[in-house]
């Protein structure tokens, strides 16, 4: 592979990881954490409570398994398309 | 049949089993027995690294755990989860395009030395061994509690089984041991858990339960929950309470230190691809999802329906009689987990929370003189409910496989991490270069003997400070190894002077504040500081630290990294070959 094109891989790669730690960050520290009183002026209830409780009981969980496969789908894809996966 | 004689049935079945996936996947060389020869399927290698993880604490005590704090425990949920998505994007498909056998052997071939290898070493050691006492302990108790035997009978049991699966399979054996194991774990924390949501909800999902209406007030479950909390001066579950600081602290350091975590990492050298190594991390965490979505629900229901069943009518109304509690109280009245104390000597039983200052004047005016359930342990809440339920004994007996599987799996996939550190990278890689695969087998062989053995020691004395050694490590785990791997593939000029500077410095760091607060060596009376919030630095909890720990490796690292030489031109080109997928290969033979 040439030289120039290892390096758009590996920036494509880097991309796509900073995009999904946001998402990981946004829905744990943010949305659970951070952002819950924020969410929690939001006329949205989820079982007689608010969002923000819902993100740390179940909904990061939710998003985390989501954000592996869409990584794992992206990848795979990303990987064909440079010539770089596994025969 | 007697419940004694259901759980041996059960637990002796489960247990025969293990063994004969043991002498089915025997290894016959070191590759088997380090990487189960990579040939584990991604699906089936997610359902081990599940059991891999989830201990007994997990199975027997989270759900607890989350049902007496409520929201402000979701850091465990959030922390022992978030961490798989840190392995898959930053550390396992990685590791696995480099196509070795363990956590030291990458740092110490990636920074060209084999002193940043005895460093690894060294911190898998204080993690591994310090995470593996707790998990002998707990199969002891969970053998003692479900078999009537003594603790050290319990242990040495657990480490004969151990012992068998492990040193005659290696990772092919506990890779298969692991996912019946985690067939047995999950099935039985989820047939009680359906039945208690059923009851409770008429919803059979738990977790979807958790957030649904309370058939009988028909108030939303949570809001119920809440509300006979406050009404007994109790916190509420959803309320947030405590240092936001802190909780965003302890939880990235748990998710930090999950993916920094030597024995969760070599899972993911057994599978046959790169791309198989990021979706296995996919599939590890729906399994673990399985228990860590039911956890809360299963805390939160059982905690309410304990309290409806001591005020069935209602918390302003008198609670029920201690003559008239029902059956499984008294049945675990006699394990210690539960016990009841008359305090105003008027036959009924009040539980409430006696430390409320707000709650006290309604409690003397009720003519309440304390709280009356004087012992609540939280393993209640996953013990109790089959007989809450009231389900047929053959569910306890599953309950008694299930936490003894957690135990199990857990301790063996440590147990594999601390041998193979032992034998592959101490012996092979740097004091005996020249012995052969067979002869390294014996020795990784021996060597697993060897970490049972102390293993075991450790369990039956264990060191005053079981209860702060899971904290622990992870901490560790967070402050040494995942800077390190994550330097190692993400930056091509970190070069050895700045790892290893990286790792003391995360080591001594984190040691050094935990210490300070908890004691030297947990030794107790010698912290230099009392373990209060105003005493910690900037308001961070020693148990918070690792993320910090983290920080500070990093930093160290690149600055000495800039004021010592570049690695060498092969090492760059490594760290761009373990960047692609293509080209990985099966087991390398040394």
């Amino acid at each position: 592979m040439e030289n120039d094109q290892t390096t758009a891989y590996w920036a494509a790669n880097i991309r796509i990881i900073l995009i999904c730690l946001s998402i990981w960050a946004l829905v744990s520290f943010g949305f659970a954490i951070w952002l819950r009183p924020l969410l929690a002026a939001l006329p949205i209830t989820i079982g007689g409570t608010d969002l923000g409780f819902w993100f740390a009981q179940q909904g990061s969980i939710l998003s985390f398994i989501g954000l592996i496969f869409y990584y794992t789908w992206y990848m795979n894809r990303l990987d064909r398309r440079f010539g770089v996966d596994e025969e | 049949m007697s419940q004694f004689m259901l759980n041996l049935i059960v637990v002796g079945a489960s247990f025969a089993l293990y063994v004969g996936i043991a002498i089915w996947a025997r290894a016959g060389n070191t590759s088997d027995y380090y990487a189960a020869s990579r040939g584990v399927h991604p699906i089936v290698n997610g359902a081990a690294t599940a059991a891999d993880w989830m201990s007994a604490a997990s199975f027997i005590s989270m759900a607890g755990l989350i049902a007496f704090v409520g929201y402000g425990n979701s850091t465990f949920l959030m922390g022992w989860t978030g961490g798989y998505v840190l392995l898959a994007l930053l550390l396992a498909p990685y590791l696995r395009k480099f196509g070795r056998f363990t956590v030291p052997e990458f740092i110490g071939d990636r920074f060209y030395s084999n002193t940043a290898r005895i460093v690894a070493v060294i911190c898998l050691l204080v993690i591994s061994i310090t995470y593996v006492i707790g998990q002998m302990t707990g199969a002891g108790v969970a053998f003692s509690r479900f078999l009537e035997v003594d603790n050290t009978t319990g242990l040495l049991i657990a480490s004969t089984v151990v012992f068998i699966y492990s040193v005659l399979g290696g990772m092919k054996g506990i890779t298969y041991t692991q996912l019946a194991q985690y067939c047995v774990l999950i099935t039985a924390y989820t047939i009680p858990a359906v039945f208690i949501s059923l009851q409770l909800t008429n919803n059979p999902v738990p977790a979807l339960g958790l957030f649904s209406t309370h058939a009988e007030s028909g108030l939303p479950l949570l809001a119920k929950l809440d509300q006979v909390l406050m009404e007994l001066g109790f916190q509420d579950y959803t309320g947030s309470h405590g240092s936001t600081m802190n909780m965003f602290l302890f939880t990235l350091s748990l998710m930090i230190g999950t993916a920094g975590l030597p024995h969760v990492i070599i899972r993911f050298f057994t599978v046959p691809k790169v791309s198989d190594a990021r979706k296995s991390a996919g599939w590890a965490l729906v399994f673990i999802a399985l228990l860590y979505l039911t956890a809360p629900a299963v805390g939160s229901m059982a905690r309410l329906n304990i309290i409806s069943t001591i005020f069935p009518s209602g918390t302003a109304e008198q609670p029920i009689a201690y003559d008239e509690r029902p059956d499984w109280m008294t049945n675990w009245e006699q394990t210690g987990l539960l016990a009841f104390e008359d305090k105003n000597n008027d036959g009924l039983i009040q539980y409430y929370n006696d430390r409320s200052e707000d709650f006290a004047p309604i409690a003397e005016a009720r003519g309440w003189e304390g709280n009356e359930m004087v012992t609540f342990n939280r393993d209640i809440l996953v013990l109790a409910n089959p007989e809450i339920a009231q389900l047929p004994p053959w569910v306890l007996a599953l309950i008694a496989a299930g936490g003894l599987a957690a135990a199990l799996s857990t301790a063996a996939g440590l147990l594999l991490a601390i041998s193979s550190a032992i034998s592959h990278d101490l012996l092979k890689s740097v004091f005996m270069p020249k012995i052969s695969d067979r002869q390294e087998l014996m020795y990784a062989r021996i060597s697993m003997a060897f970490a049972i053995a102390l293993a075991t020691y450790l369990g039956l004395n264990p060191p005053g400070f079981a209860a702060q050694v899971v904290a622990l490590a992870f901490g560790l785990a967070a402050a040494t190894l995942f800077p390190a791997l994550m330097m190692g593939i993400f930056s091509k000029s970190m070069n050895m002077q700045g790892a290893v500077a990286g790792m003391l410095a995360g080591l001594i760091a984190t040691l050094l504040y935990i210490f300070t607060y908890l004691g030297w060596f947990f030794i107790p009376e010698t912290n230099m500081l009392p373990n209060t919030a105003e005493h910690w630095l900037a308001g961070i909890s020693p148990l918070s630290f690792g993320s910090v720990g983290a920080v500070i490796n990093f930093v160290v690292a690149f600055a000495v990294m800039k004021m010592t030489q570049a690695p060498p031109t092969e090492i760059q080109e490594l760290v761009e070959s373990i960047r692609v997928p293509r080209g990985a290969t099966g087991a390398i033979d040394h």
